[in-house]
């Protein structure tokens, strides 16, 4: 069995659980949710066993590093960190609708990385040959999937309020009924962010060590490292608005979503559109 | 006047504690940061020739190409610095207040001022109910103090009351980093050498174009670059020695360095940064082979050099590498694209390789076999020099700020309050952080406080 194949069975698990989170939409049974939570869990389970094996398989071709070199080695990992977000809040909170909100951004991002993405390991170039690559990518991408979460939350929010608005079928319980109600869904936003945010900081803090140890320069202005401040900008301002002026419910929900989208593109707009010392994919 | 000075000076003050002006700049910050990333920084002339006369204009009197350096987005910072500075100091001693000299005693008009109050269904009499809710309160949250007071029993738990600190750790921390960075503006720099292999340097070319005396000499042994067999660079890798006055530096001696893996002498730091071969040239070795004889010579010559062969003939080397791989995908080792010209004869290139390969340099060369033993290339490294005595303070400022979010974040300050009275059991909270949380918290807590 090779990382690649257990990574499908991974994508097909997101898949999986990503129906059985609709079907318990739908059906308003709470076993369906359960199952889909547990179909997560057990791609996460099979995602986690591939990640050591690629690391295993890199050490057999003689390369011998983490797998979080490249685009595609970023993208399954972040689809991983996502995942085990969900997975606390879930276990935590057993509010399972969020699963349909969160896993198909895991989803999409293994569908990504194994339809389109070159798997190959390539062995690192000097400037990633440091123990700091491992702290930086997995202090920043357990931020980015915090956000992710948010994100997924936040959407739920904003649907749950415009369908309450227009006299929503809540009580007569349709498909919202399975929706946390509109105050724990800005309470969870606001945990998400609460968890990303220091994992964000510490991301930065551990890439300005790392720059400084291999370029001698802590901040650059590069790109990447802008980006990551704007997205750091944009999730200070979330929390100083929540904190100090009560600002909860619908303003903290877009905030969220551009604070993901922010995020989004400094992980890959920056790659894809941006030129700067970030060129590895991560 | 002087109320209208006052005024003046209140308004100034008013403004820059307020919490919308830190949102306005930190969105503001967000927003003008995307320019810099869009637009390249520094001068990049590839970039500019794309652009029309009036934009680079209007781009440059915006400070655009270095816009990160430009005095309006400075000023923004420094507005930032100064906001957060304003709220703490407003903000700090009430905060430090409530952390010091907590409220033990919920009244009337204290109550209406908290978020979360209930009333609790509880029958008895006020000494048991006092030790019942007491006991639930240290079971369950904290360990109540209880006063006494115009024969009411009040009592008051709180939880982790120093997070309220943890925002003004954070604003430290920023204004920490900010100090740590102009130290390392005043009394820093960075800098740019190249080193040739088997040379030395005492002086850095700054960034600003100045020259540096480093006040010690560096020399570099040896270059070095290593690639795996994809064609991706494996290592590049300078060996330096440390020389003052022309005498090698104890334990800095003959000292590797790769890229992540920096010497640093005195403060100054040399990391690896890029290389290329030295204006010199490399010397190329060549063997000859006379087919009747069999006798070999060796020859070695620099680039375009007339190097005599047995029997009259001439050979120049053209161009030479020390792995044919990416040329010629059959063949290895190192080749060279020479010029030979038989004796009277007309010249003719080819390409030889070493003699491994004889067969192929065989189709050459008449009574001669010319195969290439390889090439001797001097490199110089380039190293990125920085000295940086602020870095530790940065250093310092980021912890602090990761313990302050920390502080701030998985901390909440929880306080409760609980009146014992004739009237019955009135129960208050109050959270520094979350209030939509610590509701769901207080309505468990009532709940089980409601069965003592």
């Amino acid at each position: 069995m090779s990382s690649s194949n257990l990574f499908n069975v991974t994508m097909i698990a997101y898949m999986v659980s990503t129906c059985i989170f609709f079907a318990f939409l739908a059906s308003r049974t709470k076993a369906v949710g359960l199952a889909g939570t547990y179909a997560a869990l057990f791609g996460f389970v099979v995602q986690t066993a591939a990640i050591g094996l690629r690391w295993k398989e890199s050490y057999d071709q003689g390369h011998g590093h983490a797998p979080l070199s490249n685009l595609y080695e970023s993208v399954v990992f972040f689809a991983w960190t996502i995942v085990l977000i969900f997975l606390v809040i879930d276990f935590k909170y057993k509010y399972r609708a969020i699963g349909f909100f969160v896993i198909p951004f895991a989803l999409f991002g293994m569908a990504w990385a194994q339809l389109s993405l070159d798997a190959g390991i390539q062995p690192l170039v000097p400037a990633l040959q440091s123990n700091w690559l491992v702290y930086h990518v997995i202090t920043c991408f357990l931020g980015y999937a915090a956000f992710a979460v948010a994100c997924g939350i936040s959407i739920m929010y904003l649907i749950r309020e415009k369908m309450e608005q227009t006299g929503g079928n809540v009580s007569a319980g349709g498909t919202l009924a399975m929706f946390p109600s509109i105050r724990i869904l800005d309470d969870l936003n606001y945990k998400a962010i609460m968890i990303g945010f220091p994992l964000l900081t510490l991301g930065i803090v551990t890439g300005a060590i790392w720059a400084n140890y291999a370029w001698g320069t802590y901040w650059s202005w590069d790109p990447k490292e802008t980006w990551s401040l704007i997205v750091w900008f944009i999730y200070a301002a979330f929390l100083h608005a929540r904190i100090t002026r009560g600002w909860v419910g619908r303003r903290a929900a877009i905030l969220s979503i551009i604070g993901f989208a922010a995020t989004i593109f400094c992980y890959l707009g920056v790659n894809l559109l941006l030129s700067g010392l970030h060129s590895y994919g991560g | 006047m002087t109320t209208n000075k006052r005024g003046l000076a209140q308004q100034l003050w008013d403004f820059f504690c307020s919490l919308r002006l830190s949102i306005f700049l930190l969105i503001g910050l967000a927003l003008t940061s995307i320019i810099g990333t869009i637009i390249p920084q520094g001068p990049q002339r590839e970039y500019l020739a794309t652009l029309s006369e009036m934009k680079i204009r209007l781009y440059s009197s915006l400070g655009f190409f270095d816009m990160y350096h430009s005095w309006w987005f400075i000023l923004l910072l420094y507005l930032l610095t100064l906001n957060l500075i304003c709220c703490s100091i407003k903000r700090l001693p009430r905060v430090w207040k409530i952390v010091s000299e907590p409220v033990l005693v919920m009244d009337e008009t204290f109550q209406k001022s908290l978020g979360q109050v209930k009333e609790l269904k509880l029958r008895g009499s006020k000494a048991d109910l006092k030790d019942r809710v007491a006991a639930l309160l240290k079971a369950e949250f904290a360990e109540a103090v209880v006063t006494e007071r115009d024969g009411s029993y009040h009592l008051f738990a709180q939880k982790s009351p120093y997070s309220r600190l943890g925002v003004y750790v954070v604003h430290l921390s920023i204004i920490i980093i900010f100090i740590g960075a102009l130290i390392g503006s005043f009394f820093g720099y960075k800098a740019y050498v190249n080193i040739p292999e088997g040379g030395s340097i005492s002086q850095v070319d700054s960034r600003t174009g100045k020259q540096i005396d480093l006040g010690f000499q560096v020399a570099c042994e040896k270059f070095s670059v290593s690639f795996y067999d994809t064609g991706a660079p494996k290592e590049f890798r300078s060996v330096l020695t440390v020389l003052e006055n022309g005498q090698p530096v104890k334990g800095y001696q003959s000292i590797p360095i790769v890229v992540n893996d920096p010497l640093t002498y005195k403060g100054i730091t040399f990391y690896q940064s890029s290389y290329g071969p030295t204006d010199e040239g490399a010397l190329y070795h060549i063997s000859v082979r006379d087919r009747n004889t069999g006798a070999t010579t060796k020859l070695e010559g620099r680039q375009g050099e007339r190097l005599a062969l047995p029997g009259g003939a001439f050979l120049s080397v053209m161009e030479a590498t020390q792995d044919v791989r990416p040329f010629l995908k059959d063949f290895d080792g190192p080749g060279a694209q020479v010029e030979f010209t038989p004796a009277g004869g007309k010249s003719q290139p080819f390409v030889i390789l070493s003699q491994k390969w004889d067969n192929f340099n065989a189709q050459h060369g008449g009574d001669l076999v010319i195969s290439f033993d390889g090439m001797d290339q001097k490199f110089f490294t380039g190293l990125q020099v920085a000295k940086d005595p602020g870095v530790l303070v940065v250093w310092l400022g980021c912890a602090l700020m990761v313990i302050g979010i920390c502080m701030a974040f998985f901390m909440s300050h929880k306080r409760i309050w609980a009146r014992v009275s004739d009237d019955g059991v009135t129960v208050g909270g109050s959270a520094s952080k979350n209030p939509a949380g610590f509701e769901i918290g207080f309505d468990e807590l009532v709940q089980k406080l409601n069965k003592v």
